[in-house]
């Protein structure tokens, strides 16, 4: 089983965590049509380094931002998700 | 060779050592009218039918590994048509009956066995829905039929039909002319038979740029050489977003691994497909004895073929809720693929922003079934430059104006399809 590092609650087994989907800034509200499809519909899909959003759900219940590699799985970063772009 | 008794019978005289390779094995051409990347089923079957539908033979197959190591080789073999939306329902229903006539039409046994696909109802609400998925079904003259408790349990003996299990069993969406096919056998047959009519397949040959004129895609860089190209087709799965990435398109599609596994083989145990409906988990029984098992995705991005365990464990659990003879079973092995997942859980079949550039992806955990079909129409649109009626509505245009095939109504998230 996997840990993440969570910067509340320190280690914590994987099942824990809910990956909610690839980062990305939310696009303001009077945003035009496009730019908000590029945000709903678009992703990188890298394989390889990738910014995604996982919600702590059965920990502290924040929402980080984690940089993960998506063929070794290895965590490169994880931080606190800015609260202006995802609570919005 | 044609495959028959009688060459059965020739060979057999011979000690077997007389058969041919199933496909040929050449050397990448400088340029091809239509370069396939991708040879998994789909791919290959879009090579076939470009072939046999529309009589254009000078085809390059790409393969990044070897034919069949990829889904087409990994997954749970199980073909159905029991969609709700149109636009979905139309496409699989055809595929279905590619499917009834496959082994003929390709000379090669590909074991297709219609041995029903039973979804089990264990509440009121989900009696409901699967009727109204029924209903619609029948609309579309797509055979359906609800099956009672009673009914189910002599047909699925072993299945805890009781008011004991943890989920009683309301009742069963059924689809007798479902079943299973022998996947191996399905991108074998189809090599076999696109090579016969002059389609090049080449193994060990990745992808790793274009060569780009204006708005047109002229050649594909490749671990074997620069490739000329007519026309450009990707059906690579779960690697959809990075080669169309090469060519700078950013697709709505996440790659997840989606884990399945069989058990050691058993006798007869259970002859049909089968899945739960108070979980997420569908088996059935190989012909060589195997239990076939699937369930959730691991609900991450991974690009890894492997899966954890935590899901493994919750599939299993699902498993005995349904069949408790099976708790002394053991697993023989597990493995992963890459789906990829699109964002409503409909496949894109499409031209794209890239004049002679097309895509074939978003298959999310359908991809199996959909294999003849899938090549059927992708040719039609490489070969015309337009649309087949049946994937018309698949378009990558959908996202932008709204038109989305959403069959689960699950919303813009790609795990959840």
């Amino acid at each position: 089983m996997q840990l993440f590092n969570c910067p509340f609650c320190g280690p914590r087994d994987q099942s824990e965590f809910t990956y909610l989907r690839e980062a990305a800034t939310i696009p303001a509200l009077d945003a035009d049509v496009a730019a908000w499809q590029r945000f709903v519909y678009e992703r990188d899909n890298p394989c390889g380094a990738h910014n995604e959003w996982w919600h702590h759900n059965q920990g502290c219940r924040q929402v980080l931002e984690m940089v993960r590699h998506t063929q070794t799985h290895e965590v490169l970063e994880v931080r606190p998700a800015r609260s202006a772009e995802v609570a919005r | 060779m044609k495959y028959s008794v009688f060459s059965l019978a020739r060979q057999a005289l011979r000690g077997h050592a007389g058969w041919p390779m199933a496909w040929r094995n050449p050397e990448p051409k400088k340029h091809y009218d239509v370069v396939v990347i991708g040879g998994g089923g789909h791919g290959l079957a879009t090579a076939f039918y470009l072939a046999k539908n529309h009589g254009i033979k000078n085809v390059a197959v790409l393969e990044k590994g070897w034919i069949g190591g990829g889904n087409t080789g990994r997954n749970t073999t199980i073909v159905r048509s029991n969609y709700m939306l149109d636009d979905n329902a139309y496409f699989y229903e055809w595929s279905l009956k590619l499917w009834h006539r496959l082994s003929q039409e390709l000379n090669y046994n590909v074991m297709f066995s219609p041995r029903g696909v039973l979804n089990l109802a264990h509440t009121e609400g989900q009696r409901d829905q699967y009727f109204r998925r029924g209903n619609q079904m029948r609309l579309n003259g797509i055979d359906c039929e609800w099956m009672t408790r009673a009914e189910i349990a002599r047909f699925v003996p072993h299945l805890d039909c009781s008011d004991a299990a943890r989920f009683p069993i309301f009742g069963g969406l059924m689809q007798r002319r479902g079943g299973t096919a022998r996947h191996d056998a399905v991108a074998w047959g189809y090599a076999r038979a696109a090579s016969a009519l002059g389609v090049d397949i080449i193994q060990n040959c990745e992808v790793k740029g274009f060569a780009r004129e204006g708005n047109r895609i002229v050649s594909v860089r490749t671990t074997r050489g620069d490739i000329g190209a007519g026309q450009v087709g990707i059906a690579v799965a779960g690697h959809s977003g990075v080669v169309a990435g090469l060519a700078g398109l950013k697709l709505p599609i996440e790659s997840h691994v989606l884990q399945a596994f069989v058990s050691e083989p058993l006798k007869p145990v259970i002859d049909t497909v089968i899945t739960y409906g108070a979980g997420h988990f569908y088996v059935s029984q190989s012909d060589k004895g195997e239990m076939v098992m699937g369930g959730d995705l691991d609900f991450y991005p991974s690009y890894s073929q492997k899966g954890n365990l935590p899901i493994l464990q919750e599939a299993v659990a699902c498993g005995l809720q349904m069949f408790p003879i099976l708790s002394r079973v053991r697993m023989l092995r597990h493995w992963g693929g890459i789906m990829d997942m699109s964002l409503d859980g409909s496949p894109i079949i499409s031209k794209t922003p890239i004049d002679n550039f097309y895509l074939n992806g978003g298959w999310c955990y359908g991809g199996f079934k959909a294999t003849p079909a899938s090549g059927w129409v992708f040719a039609h649109t490489i070969a015309h430059d337009a649309p087949h009626a049946l994937n018309r509505p698949h378009t990558l245009e959908r996202f932008e104006t709204g038109k989305v095939i959403d069959d689960k109504g699950a919303g813009p998230t790609a795990q959840w399809h």
